[in-house]
């Protein structure tokens, strides 16, 4: 490193106010400096600039900490506080220095790298996900809403839409005449100022601009969409237009008792109980869409290695994920390393060119090399089937092994500039006098290199293959940009494929299109993830004795 | 290659032996390494537009991919650009930052907890943020119910979330090269009168410039590669970065819109390559110090 840093520092080009040929630069010009103190007082800008920036944090904390209090959440408004006490004590108080300087960068990282692990491992002990996203309450007022069904016998309440800031409102006259005003969060309300025309409809209502037919036309999904409450209470039903002039009480085919906790279907008198799983069951098994959030213990992970729909695939796939890690390390690390000894010559002609070439793939943004290899190798219409092969069919990403060797090869594409950019640094920096002592006693070019400059190589770049290799573990953009890990598994109904890794899987299994998200299931493979991470990196640590650097 | 004739006392067996293969290597490899490329840059010029349209490489050029690309109100791909400009620009300058302060704490100070504080950082660079994708999609949702700026969809929550990555990564890497400006000179400005603030933006900062543009560099083509939590993140066509916006080009019909995407690819690698080729130097030597760009 040292030597590298040096002549860059040399090079570049705005390195401060240095001059380009100077190596120090003169301390920063002397200010007015009371030769007596020690310590150094703080200037009046540097204090001015501390009130400042802590003022901005403040009163941003101020905002977030009032709209916890209204939002009635008491723990994170507890935490909150905690930490705005604790950012203005760090930099309030005289010394500390350290906690000055490195509050910023730890706070950011204990939220977003730390507490979202911490997270996760609940989200694991839940079933989060489609269909159990909030609390049994919300579960209950959204089945209440979403089984609602037109009254039969309703009458009309004639209907203008209007709209404020870009919302759209419900302005109904009712069956008595009275006009009255509502939206989807709002219930309905009279509307004391609305103006009526001459059958007594109301049509206008000051403050609010009315939608002419045309208009109602373009926002139809948002005035389809309107579902206004008559009432606080789920149970007395809804308003709702289905051409935007006659609005009809819609109500709810269920009916929640609150002592027994069962949900009736009012139509077919079924019954349907709390099942303990977050979810209401009626006798014969029926389930109802909507659950809501319970912890479940460790029923996640029992699914994960014991449910036959996941329990092989799994298997599979951590398998793959480790066979395409270290075959990918070892791929590119064997082409790197040939290469930088093919051109460790410095007599070679066009050495530069090859260099700047071969760098290109490293420097082509990852995610976009995954997509345009993936349209190359594109059995039907890619480049390398129709144009170079003459028109065959071969299944470069459609058969399970050919599909992991398409992968590989496309990280080898990827992954081979790194090695052979970190291995010509490499041996570079290798002692020649060992090479000339070697020869003087007859080794072979082959001996040489097996048993005296691999094995130096390797101290120094062992470090590198292992974050390499943690690296490719969780190399989600060339899976998911070339194959989305498929061709898909025929022995289970999930998502799944041949090349498939763990971290893809984690993806697809929260995020995924067509099957449902579970964030439960997804945070219990991630789990299972990070274990074995921190095991490669134990026993890393422990190899390379990272621990000594730090002291 | 005409070393042949440039060098006539050599026989060609003896020349290639010592050096003729390495051209041939050399030859392959270029191929290898390039020809994606090529491809690309053909498949961007190509008015055809599908996939299967191309046959042979650059067999016409045409600016139509290009005006099409610009023109396609649903993927608005002049917002995506300066989206990832802004994202990446953003993050890196911070991430540095916060990095360089965290550096220049573990280099220059010692306190209780400084061996701890350098070894959870090295740990905890082996876990990657994706790994809790699904626990930052949730607790963003969480914060969004609080203040929406910070959400669900807003870049400056994205912002956020990649700067909780900024110190794991990057503190160490600082922390080398902060070790290398002598201490001396600290304390001849302490000397002098300058305080703690007065030395770090005054003299350290200035003398490791080149690893704050590498670790900047690095930060920035990290970022505006990163799909997994943009994805998540970032919902509306306007508000997406170039990776998950081309993504959507050819996620649903990877045939129909071959050449638009292709043209965008362009235009996406343009830049963050002709930043890596002409920053090349010090970016190498970023890496041999361990950094791994992803």
């Amino acid at each position: 490193m040292p030597p590298t840093a040096k002549s860059a520092l040399e090079a570049m080009p705005d390195g401060g106010p240095q001059q380009p040929g100077t190596r120090q630069p003169a301390p920063p010009r002397p200010r007015r400096v009371p030769a007596a103190s020690r310590r150094g007082p703080d200037s009046w800008k540097g204090t001015l600039a501390k009130i400042i920036l802590l003022g901005l944090v403040d009163a941003v904390a101020v905002y977030v900490l009032t709209a916890l209090f209204l939002g009635q959440s008491w723990a994170v408004l507890a935490i909150a506080a905690l930490v705005t006490v604790a950012i203005n004590w760090v930099y309030l108080r005289p010394g500390g220095l350290p906690a000055k300087y490195l509050a910023p960068g730890v706070l950011f990282l204990l939220v977003f790298q730390v507490f979202v692990v911490v997270f996760s491992g609940y989200i694991a002990f839940t079933n989060y996900g489609d269909g159990h996203n909030g609390s049994k309450d919300d579960a209950i007022s959204s089945i209440l809403t979403s089984s609602q069904k037109r009254v039969p016998d309703s009458p009309a309440y004639r209907t203008a839409i209007l709209e404020k800031g870009g919302s759209y409102y419900l302005l109904v006259t009712n069956p008595d005449g009275e006009a009255q005003i509502g939206t989807t969060e709002s219930k309905l309300e009279d509307a004391a100022g609305a103006v009526k025309d001459s059958t007594g409809k109301a049509k206008e209502l000051p403050g609010y601009r009315t939608l002419t037919f045309q208009e109602i036309v373009t926002h139809q999904k948002d005035v389809l969409g309107l579902v206004v409450p008559l009432s606080d209470d789920p149970a007395a039903g809804t308003l709702r237009t289905q051409d935007g002039s006659n609005a009809y009480v819609f109500r709810s085919n269920m009916v929640y008792d609150k002592a027994a906790d069962t949900l009736t279907d009012t139509d077919t008198g079924t019954v349907y109980r709390d099942s303990g799983q977050g979810d209401f069951v009626s006798e014969n098994g029926e389930k109802l869409a909507t659950g809501w959030k319970i912890d479940v213990g460790f029923k996640n992970f029992v699914t994960a290695f014991t449910d036959p729909e996941l329990r092989g695939p799994l298997l599979s796939v951590t398998l793959w994920t480790f066979t395409f890690a270290i075959v990918s390390v070892l791929l590119c690390f064997a082409l790197g390393l040939f290469l930088a000894i093919t051109f460790n010559r410095s007599d070679l002609k066009g050495k530069k060119v090859y260099r700047i070439i071969m760098i290109l793939p490293y420097a082509f943004p990852a995610f976009l090399s995954g997509l345009v290899w993936a349209g190359l190798l594109n059995p039907e219409f890619g480049f390398i089937n129709n144009a170079l092969l003459g028109g065959v069919d071969i299944g470069w990403l459609t058969d399970p092994v050919l599909a992991k060797i398409s992968v590989l090869v496309v990280n080898l594409w990827l992954g081979f500039p790194y090695m052979f950019l970190v291995c010509t640094g490499a041996l570079q920096s290798l002692p020649e006098d060992v090479d000339e002592a070697a020869k003087m006693d007859g080794a072979s070019a082959w001996r040489i290199f097996s048993s005296i400059k691999l094995p130096l190589l390797l101290v120094s770049v062992a470090p590198l293959l292992i974050s390499s290799f943690a690296f490719n573990f969780n190399n989600f953009n060339v899976i998911y940009m070339l194959t989305a890990g498929g061709p898909r598994f025929e022995d289970t109904t999930r998502d799944i494929g041949a090349t498939d890794i763990l971290i893809t899987l984690v993806y697809k299994s929260a995020f995924g299109v067509g099957t449902g998200r579970d964030y439960g299931l997804a945070s219990a493979l991630a789990i299972v993830i990070f274990i074995i991470v921190a095991a490669i990196s134990a026993i890393s640590f422990k190899q390379t004795k990272a621990l000594e650097d730090v002291n | 290659m005409s070393t042949l004739t440039s060098q006539p006392r050599r026989s060609f067996p003896r020349w290639f032996r010592d050096k003729g293969w390495r051209h041939l290597v050399g030859v392959a490899t270029s191929i290898f390494a390039v020809f994606p490329l090529l491809y690309v840059l053909s498949a961007a010029f190509n008015s055809t537009g599908t996939l299967a349209g191309s046959a042979s490489l650059f067999s016409q050029i045409s600016g139509d991919n290009f005006a099409k690309l610009f023109g396609n109100e649903q993927r608005p791909f002049g917002r995506w650009f300066v989206n990832t400009m802004v994202v990446g620009l953003i993050t890196s300058a911070a991430s540095v930052f916060l990095g360089a302060l965290a550096a220049y704490a573990f280099s220059r100070m010692r306190f209780t907890g400084r061996r701890a504080g350098l070894l959870s950082l090295l740990l905890l660079q082996m876990f990657p943020q994706l790994l809790a994708v699904v626990a930052i999609f949730l607790l963003l949702s969480g914060i969004g119910e609080i203040i929406p700026a910070l959400g669900l969809g807003s870049q400056l929550g994205l912002i956020m979330v990649y700067l909780g990555g900024a110190l794991g990564v990057n503190t160490y890497l600082m922390y080398g090269f902060f070790n290398t400006v002598p201490q001396s000179l600290d304390e001849a400005a302490k000397l002098d009168g300058a305080s703690h603030v007065q030395i770090f933006f005054g003299i350290i900062l200035r003398l490791v410039t080149p690893i704050l543009a590498v670790v900047g560099l690095l930060t920035f083509i990290g970022i505006s590669s990163e799909f997994v939590i943009a994805s998540v993140v970032l919902t509306d066509p306007n508000n997406q970065t170039l990776a998950v916006g081309l993504y959507s080009f050819v996620a649903n019909q990877r045939t129909e819109d071959w050449g638009v995407f292709a043209a965008g690819a362009v235009l996406a690698a343009l830049p963050v390559m002709a930043l890596f080729l002409f920053l090349q130097r010090y970016i190498v030597s970023g890496l041999s110090a361990g950094s791994v760009k992803g």
